[in-house]
């Protein structure tokens, strides 16, 4: 029987095997931040254990650094990013801090060096992790432990996830995104629904999607439960990486492409569960509630807890619907928003600022803007294209690479009762600050949204 | 980490869903740079309304959280796990878990107990209707017993072998150094290096 995408790559990365045992498996780029590392590096240091590869380690700054220019104010933050640096350098490992051209949200950063590649194995102390999927490899968030155990031996016990194939028939409409596919695919599946899965995305609308598209798709597979995401490599992820950085070069890069190849799914190979989604019947799409599965079309309204089934399910609207301040019946077209937010791993990327600008260009935004690219390269290219001019001139703010109010641990908060349309990932209870409420949104929709002060779909922009 | 094999202890019935690990602990908490000190984070948004079940006395000095399904969805933070220990919860009961989140608390020896909604349910009205009511969560026989009955868990026999003896990860993986540097010396040429 042929084996899927997911079996493959597992398998050439397993160390050891024994019966009732988990696999061993190696690792083949561990990638760091700031907050899940410090205790990591501590148990290391008290059982006088080195890091085995640090030549397979990179390290970055991006959970606490401030979006304006200048140094951290606040101290334990900064402590925190110290921490990084001075053990960074204690052990070997490469850092790009703050204020260096390489710096960026950790999941922007891999691919752009093309440290990502087809088939590999990649770890961080961070769910989202699963973005790298995109190139076709297992890429999983760990916890903290996981990380020493990583450092410290280049490997990871793991047992391997059931899989899953997430179909997507047809095309995407013109004006919906990968987003809004993603989004939709959650409210379908459900956050549990791929609880125990490495995800694998197939069909007609996930090949016609941009390498960032594919990134947007696979970074929120953990959203929806499941350990990894992926989608085969093919001539979209070759042309992407030829040329990065880290990416073979010459007679390396033919042998490379060779294997990557054999990097799919085979025909006859049996996924334990699938889904089907038609790409066709999407629209822009927007969370109501506070998990990402609480999602809705845009053009619909808020829904009524009585219209769920389940009663875990009614309870849970019922609770989200008081956090955010919301009625059932509400148009969501109708919903007011005091911040709009682009930036994160999920939309910060090039093509997810450009067409952010498309839509603010020559328009004024109503609602506070941060514009925050991923990464300081992403900043670069975008400042080389003039979409920052296109920003400050509607009235949008301009900042610094960095997670930023994707989790609000820098100063860029909502405040109590503030409501957001923002491109990150999570809508949970405070994420964005406390007391803050989120809707999770596309790029278009955001900006959109940033010119009425209301979530609005871009083709309702007059 | 300290071996787990059996736990008796009263509990506290966490009726919501969705339990992600920004509830369990805010992004604020996450600063630190130590291993403790978590306790104060934990649920720390939810326990500033009095009404609060963590803020209810007749819970104090409960060890046993028995929570609605989808506990320690999002985030990889294992600060969570900490938080939950540091406050003395020894056990987490649902109806199902966040895989990292699940992960993360076998590392450090708190156990994730997934027992069916029904079970959870019975045990939550339970511990509603007396607080005083004890759990017995036996590792070493799979079971959770209260009020008279018994609900058998799974849990899988290296997992469960590695929370009975206490035994750390990192010195068990490392016994297979010698596997490790095979696999390391017939690796791809063309993968990448950062350094
Ligand atoms: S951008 Fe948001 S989701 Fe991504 S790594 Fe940073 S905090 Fe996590």
């Amino acid at each position: 029987m042929g084996r899927t995408l997911a079996e493959k790559v597992w398998e050439q990365h397993v160390v050891r095997r024994a019966e009732g045992e988990p696999d061993l498996l190696f690792i083949d780029l561990h990638l760091i931040h700031e907050v899940t590392s410090p205790q990591a590096f501590d148990g290391l240091r008290m059982a006088g254990r080195p890091v085995r590869r640090p030549d397979l380690t990179i390290a970055t700054e991006d959970h606490n650094v401030p979006t304006v220019r200048g140094p951290i104010s606040d101290p334990v933050s900064r402590a925190q990013v110290e921490t990084l640096r001075k053990n960074a350098a204690e052990f070997g490992v490469r850092l790009h801090p703050m204020g260096d051209a390489g710096q960026g949200v950790v999941h922007i950063i891999g691919p752009q060096f093309g440290l990502t590649q087809p088939g590999m194995t990649i770890v961080c102390g961070d769910s989202h992790t699963s973005t790298h999927g995109a190139f076709g490899g297992i890429a999983f968030g760990i916890g903290t432990s996981e990380v020493e155990h990583v450092l410290a031996t280049q490997t990871l016990p793991a047992y391997r996830p059931k899989t899953m194939a997430i179909e997507v028939k047809g095309a995407l409409p013109y004006g919906v995104t990968a987003k809004d596919l993603i989004l939709a695919i959650i409210a379908q599946i459900g956050t549990g629904g791929g609880q125990g899965y490495i995800v694998e995305y197939r069909g007609e609308a996930i090949r016609a999607l941009s390498m960032e598209g594919r990134m947007t798709v696979c970074n929120m597979s953990i959203e929806a439960g499941a350990r990894a995401g992926m989608i085969a490599p093919d001539e979209t992820t070759f042309s992407y990486l030829k040329g990065r950085p880290h990416a073979p070069e010459g007679e390396a890069w033919d042998q490379a492409v060779e294997y990557w190849k054999t990097l799919r799914t085979d025909d006859d190979a049996v996924f334990d569960r699938v889904v089907e989604i038609d790409a066709a019947t999407l629209t822009p799409f927007v969370t109501w509630g506070t998990n990402p599965g609480q999602g809705a079309p845009l053009s619909s309204v808020v829904p009524a807890p009585e219209q769920f089934g389940d009663p875990i399910e009614r309870s849970a609207a019922e609770r989200a619907l008081e956090y955010m301040g919301l009625t059932a019946g509400t148009r969501l077209t109708d919903v007011e928003v005091d911040t709009v937010f682009v930036g994160s791993c999920t939309n910060g990327r090039l093509e997810d600022l450009r067409a952010a600008a498309e839509i603010l260009q020559g328009r004024q935004v109503r609602t506070r803007t941060l514009i925050v690219p991923g990464s300081m390269m992403v900043k670069l290219q975008a400042e080389a294209e003039g979409l920052h001019e296109v920003f400050k001139a509607a009235g949008a703010e301009w900042r610094e690479a960095g997670c930023s109010m994707c989790l609000g641990m820098n100063p860029d908060t909502l405040a109590p009762g503030e409501r957001s349309a923002s491109t990150s990932n999570r809508n949970f209870e405070g994420r964005q600050g406390k007391g803050g409420r989120t809707h999770l949104v596309s790029p278009q929709v955001a900006a959109a949204t940033a010119v009425t002060g209301k979530l609005t779909a871009p083709a309702d922009l007059v | 980490m300290d071996a787990f094999v059996t736990h008796t202890g009263t509990a506290v019935p966490l009726r919501r869903s969705n339990v992600d690990t920004d509830q369990i602990i805010p992004a604020v908490w996450l600063k630190q740079v130590s291993r403790t000190g978590f306790e104060k984070g934990l649920f720390a948004a939810w326990r500033e309304d009095p009404s609060f079940v963590l803020n209810d006395p007749a819970y104090d000095g409960a060890s046993i959280l028995v929570s609605g399904p989808d506990f320690g969805t999002g985030s990889s933070r294992e600060h969570a796990v900490w938080a939950l220990q540091q406050y003395g919860f020894r056990v987490v009961i649902a109806a199902r878990f966040g895989d990292i989140f699940r992960n993360n608390s076998t590392k450090m020896g708190l156990l994730p107990v997934v027992l069916p909604p029904e079970a959870v349910e019975t045990l939550q009205k339970a511990v509603e209707a007396d607080p005083a009511t004890e759990i017995t969560v036996d590792l070493s026989e799979r079971e959770v017993r209260a009020v008279g009955e018994a609900w058998s868990f799974e849990i899988d026999d290296y997992t469960r072998w590695r929370l009975l003896e206490g035994l750390d990860d990192i010195g068990l993986t490392l016994r297979h150094a010698d596997a490790i540097a095979d696999y390391e010396s017939g690796r791809q040429p063309w993968l990448p290096k950062t350094a």
